[in-house]
């Protein structure tokens, strides 16, 4: 087996498939991520917002939303996206993409209203008697203190969503799309060394890494957020 | 105090229900300009919920707040429904009866609240809908303390009390330092300025909580139960400062169990029990000579 390992590591091409699925494995999870926070965001102020009578068709999408797409598989909704929804010719990596954004964004909606809800809601009622508007309350005394809250969360589903995109190149793949990532790169070398547990243990090795540079990253965050609280 | 002048606040049959909690059951109230007012009563009477419907952190459920000569709350057609109700039923008794005089009364009572009903809710409507847009104003004029203090924690207390000046009064950075400088230093707090309130007592809590909302300028202050989250050591700097706002001649509601406050600082009493004021004097009269029998009792246990 260490044969080869170093069989695959020591090909130029093979291991230029490895950097090339890296790559497309930080960018689909990195521009699915902004998506997913976005989206995200919005959902969870929709939700949480005053419960009024022209909030309330935004109020019941938004329900629907997280419900479907928490509530069904994202492989499910990876094929359906890209053979049905976005059928388009050359569109296919890009609908993957919106999948994986649209259905973190589903998960990480539910992570901030709750981190939200978290915060006292005193705080609330304090903002409001000084005679600041919801949102206004929202944006300058809520949202800083749900943040400390809400960061693990967003860390963890970041972290989800990395190997989440690994189903990626089950809609089909080939080097030089996007859609070649760190899973499709081992099965790709597994053609020319045929040891998946070789060009596997590689992948993993890359996969373990960054999710462990990701986990840094949170820690370092929540350390500096920490820091004006005692 | 000043009879001339409108009241600040003007409450009227104010009622508030929590799905089927009756909670309030008609308060009326006039609160004039420099009026201290202490609300007592006992624990579950309604007594805060009275105070948060004043800058309507609670939405009444009918009645009217009338706050400097302008409706913030308006809501007196929900009364009028019942006797729609009971209107629209005795006409089909009415019918079923086929005596003709019966019917013809009882279409005038109806045609009569029908229209009395249906003029109150579109007043009603137009209020709500003209309060939508004035109410965080209004707010800016009526100052609020929690009991929980509700300082912000991620902000130092100089922020505390610049926030609100800065971003709904138009004032520099420079401005609103200066003035919170000048409050802190009047509650011997100036030295806190760029402390986070996790490291402040209850005491100094609360002290910055008050001069947090004086910041605003407001021309009332409610305080809801202002020193029930403190430790007895602490209740005496809290009410220093409270005592000292009264005699500068700040309007204030005062939701409070400190008898000694409201007998020596407020001007009058209301005795809240069962969701009505059932007792208003001047503290003198309110101790010594309480006619209420329910107040009587609740005295001579807190006294």
């Amino acid at each position: 087996m260490f044969a080869d390992i170093i069989k695959i590591l020591s090909n130029a091409e093979l291991t230029g498939y490895i950097f090339e699925g890296l790559w497309h494995s930080l960018l689909v999870t990195l521009i699915a991520a902004l998506l997913g926070l976005f989206l995200g965001f919005v959902v969870a102020i929709v939700k949480i917002a005053p419960n009024n009578a022209w909030m309330r068709p935004f109020k019941i999408v938004c329900d629907i939303y997280t419900t479907v797409f928490r509530g069904t598989p994202v492989a499910l909704q990876l094929f359906i996206m890209v053979f049905a929804v976005f059928a388009i010719p050359g569109f296919k990596p890009y609908a993957a993409i919106i999948t994986f954004g649209i259905n973190s964004g589903a998960y990480v909606s539910e992570s901030i209203r709750a981190g939200i809800a978290s915060v006292d809601k005193g705080q609330m009622e304090a903002g409001r008697a000084l005679g600041f508007t919801w949102l206004q309350t929202m944006i300058r005394i809520v949202l800083p203190q749900a943040v400390k809250n809400i960061i693990p969360a967003i860390g963890n589903e970041m972290i989800a969503l990395l190997k989440e995109t690994s189903i990626i190149g089950w809609v089909g793949s080939t080097p030089g799309s996007l859609t070649f990532d760190l899973n499709a790169a081992a099965s790709t070398i597994f053609r020319s060394v045929p040891n998946y547990l070789a060009s596997g243990l590689i992948v993993g090795c890359f996969y373990l890494v960054i999710v462990y540079i990701m986990v840094l990253i949170v820690k370092l965050i929540e350390r500096r957020l920490a820091k004006n609280e005692r | 105090m000043n009879a001339n002048l409108p009241p600040i606040l003007s409450v009227r049959d104010l009622h508030k229900e929590f799905k089927d909690l009756k909670v309030l059951r008609g308060i009326d109230i006039d609160v004039n300009k420099g009026d201290v007012i202490a609300v007592i009563g006992p624990s579950g009477c309604g007594k805060s919920t009275f105070l948060r419907c004043l800058n309507l952190l609670e939405t009444p459920t009918s009645g009217e707040i009338v706050f400097e000569g302008e409706h913030v709350f308006r809501n007196k057609h929900a009364l009028l429904k019942e006797e729609y109700r009971q209107a629209k039923k005795a006409m089909q008794t009415a019918k079923l009866s086929r005596d003709k005089q019966a019917i013809e009364t009882a279409q005038d009572e109806l045609q009569k609240i029908k229209t009395a009903y249906e003029a109150e809710a579109r007043l009603d409507k137009e209020t709500e809908k003209r309060v939508k847009k004035t109410i965080d104003i209004h707010r800016q004029q009526i100052g609020m303390v929690f009991q929980q203090f509700n300082l912000f924690p991620h902000l130092t207390v100089l922020q505390n009390l610049t926030l609100a000046p800065q971003k709904l009064k138009g004032l520099t950075e420079a401005e609103a330092t200066q003035k919170a400088t000048a409050l802190l230093k009047k509650v011997g707090l100036e030295d806190k300025a760029n402390a986070y309130p996790a490291t402040l007592s209850g005491g100094q809590k609360q002290r910055i909580a008050i001069v947090r909302a004086l910041a605003m300028e407001p021309d009332v202050m409610l305080f809801d139960e202002p020193t029930s989250a403190l430790d007895p050591e602490m209740v005496g700097e809290v009410l220093k400062v409270m005592t000292e706002l009264a005699k500068e001649g700040m309007t204030m509601v005062v939701v409070t169990h400190e008898m000694g406050f409201a007998k020596e600082v407020a001007n009058r009493v209301i005795f809240i029990d069962g969701g009505v004021i059932k007792e208003e004097n001047p503290p003198q009269e309110f101790f010594s000579s309480p006619k209420d029998e329910r107040l009587k009792d609740f005295l001579s246990k807190v006294l």
